[in-house]
């Protein structure tokens, strides 16, 4: 089972919101939003997010993510009073980037490290590189007919289309470079349907990454016709 | 003589009734600088330690003091809920299981309260926060520490009025305050107001 999520924040119509949009990416993920106080008013309960931490936890951890102040502190004393305080983290990383990026990772498989790793890493820029040419064994060139080109779902998918694959894989529009692996960095790319983009892959597999890739393309990413 | 489980029970009913007295102060005083919680959340936790004590007086002045924390964190939503849980959790620590408490002991749990409420929040001096009400406080009654419990807590709550005082000029670097900037200045804390009142509240119970 994947690592789970708890999101902690003021608002449960915020918390429901973000598990919403990463559920969308993630859809084997367990994301429990833990937002706002019992009697519907604005805080952290931290009732709630002890229970919903217990709920998160299929034995592979779970990483809480946060929005505001109190949150935080909320979210630390939970993990605090936990029984093994070490499979539960709580990640410095901004709420709605943070639980997406976290939400792919788990969803691909990563430990709890490396969905906390995932989940901070959302909180610095997305590293889109005019990256130089160089140790590209191969590349292919693909137009984008899907409606919303890589917008948040189809960016999922195609991260989430190279879990496994032993490659470098990166994702060009223009002078612009994208780390494939990366669901941020594809959104800020900002490719839309009709753009032609070029994926570069060198690895073992580059072969196979490239293939899943244009296997994607060219169905829309599972887009219904 | 020291405190027993039941004076630490009582103080802290005291408390509780001071914190709904100046509850619309507190609320104010949020109001102006935060969003306004504070003096209901700090009432709601107060009234949740009453009600929990009212209940069952635990053995130990530690015991006491760990009822009063579990309370706070599970009823105030707020910033306070933490930071004044683990304040009380950490008390309730270094005391241990003594069966009553000295200046000592006193001087202790107070140190380690403000040690929690500075690992929680990550507020230092200055910030325009509690901990601004809290180390005076503790350094008053580190110096006081040779007399009884009485002149120990007297002294924490003088340092603490005084510290809260000084929140009144400084520009809020943490909390919901700090997102007004320099329009923060010119206020008292709620945080710092509700520490003083807390630390008056126990040094009268113990006179």
């Amino acid at each position: 089972m994947s690592v789970g999520l708890v999101l902690v924040s003021h608002s449960a119509k915020l918390a429901e919101g973000v598990a919403e949009v990463a559920a969308q990416m993630a859809p084997d993920v367990t994301i429990v939003p833990a937002g706002g106080l019992p009697d519907g008013g604005i805080g952290t309960d931290y009732d709630s997010v002890v229970a919903a931490v217990q709920r998160a936890d299929s034995g592979s951890g779970v990483v809480l993510l946060y929005d505001l102040g109190s949150a935080q502190m909320t979210a630390e004393l939970a993990v605090e009073s936990l029984a093994d305080p070490e499979a539960v983290v709580v990640a410095d990383a901004p709420l709605v980037e943070g639980t997406v990026a976290a939400a792919v990772a788990a969803q691909n498989g990563a430990d709890r490290g490396g969905v906390l790793e995932a989940a901070a890493a959302a909180g610095a820029p997305p590293e889109l590189g005019s990256a130089a040419p160089e140790a590209v064994t191969e590349s292919v060139d693909l137009a984008l007919t899907n409606e919303v080109g890589l917008h948040a779902r189809p960016a999922a998918v195609l991260a989430r289309g190279l879990a496994g694959i032993e490659a470098e894989v990166s994702v060009r529009l223009g002078d612009q470079e994208a780390d494939a692996r990366s669901v941020l960095a594809l959104m800020a790319l900002g490719a839309r349907k009709g753009d032609r983009i070029q994926v570069r892959a060198s690895g073992p597999q580059a072969g196979e990454a490239l293939r899943a890739v244009q296997e994607l393309v060219e169905d829309n990413f599972g887009e219904p016709a | 003589m020291g405190c027993t489980p039941e004076a630490v029970a009582n103080a802290l009913r005291d408390a509780a009734a001071v914190i709904a007295e100046h509850r619309v102060e507190l609320i104010n005083l949020d109001r102006a600088i935060g969003d306004g919680d504070h003096g209901e959340n700090m009432h709601r936790g107060f009234q949740a330690i009453v009600a929990a004590l009212d209940t069952a007086v635990p053995e130990t002045p530690g015991a006491v003091l760990k009822v009063a924390a579990t309370s706070l964190i599970s009823k105030v939503g707020g910033a306070a809920g933490p930071l004044y849980g683990t304040a009380f959790l950490r008390a309730a620590t270094a005391v241990s299981n003594q069966p009553e408490l000295g200046a000592a002991e006193v001087v202790a749990a107070l140190r380690a309260g403000l040690e929690g409420v500075q690992a929680r929040g990550k507020a230092v001096e200055g910030d325009k926060t509690m901990v601004d009400a809290l180390l005076p406080a503790v350094a008053a009654a580190e110096k006081a520490g040779g007399g009884d419990v009485a002149a120990v807590l007297t002294a924490a709550a003088e340092g603490a009025a005084a510290g809260a005082e000084s929140t009144v000029d400084l520009v809020a670097r943490k909390g919901r305050a700090s997102y007004l900037g320099r329009r923060s200045a010119g206020h008292l804390d709620p945080g710092a107001r509700s520490t003083a009142l807390l630390l008056g509240a126990l040094a009268k119970a113990a006179r």
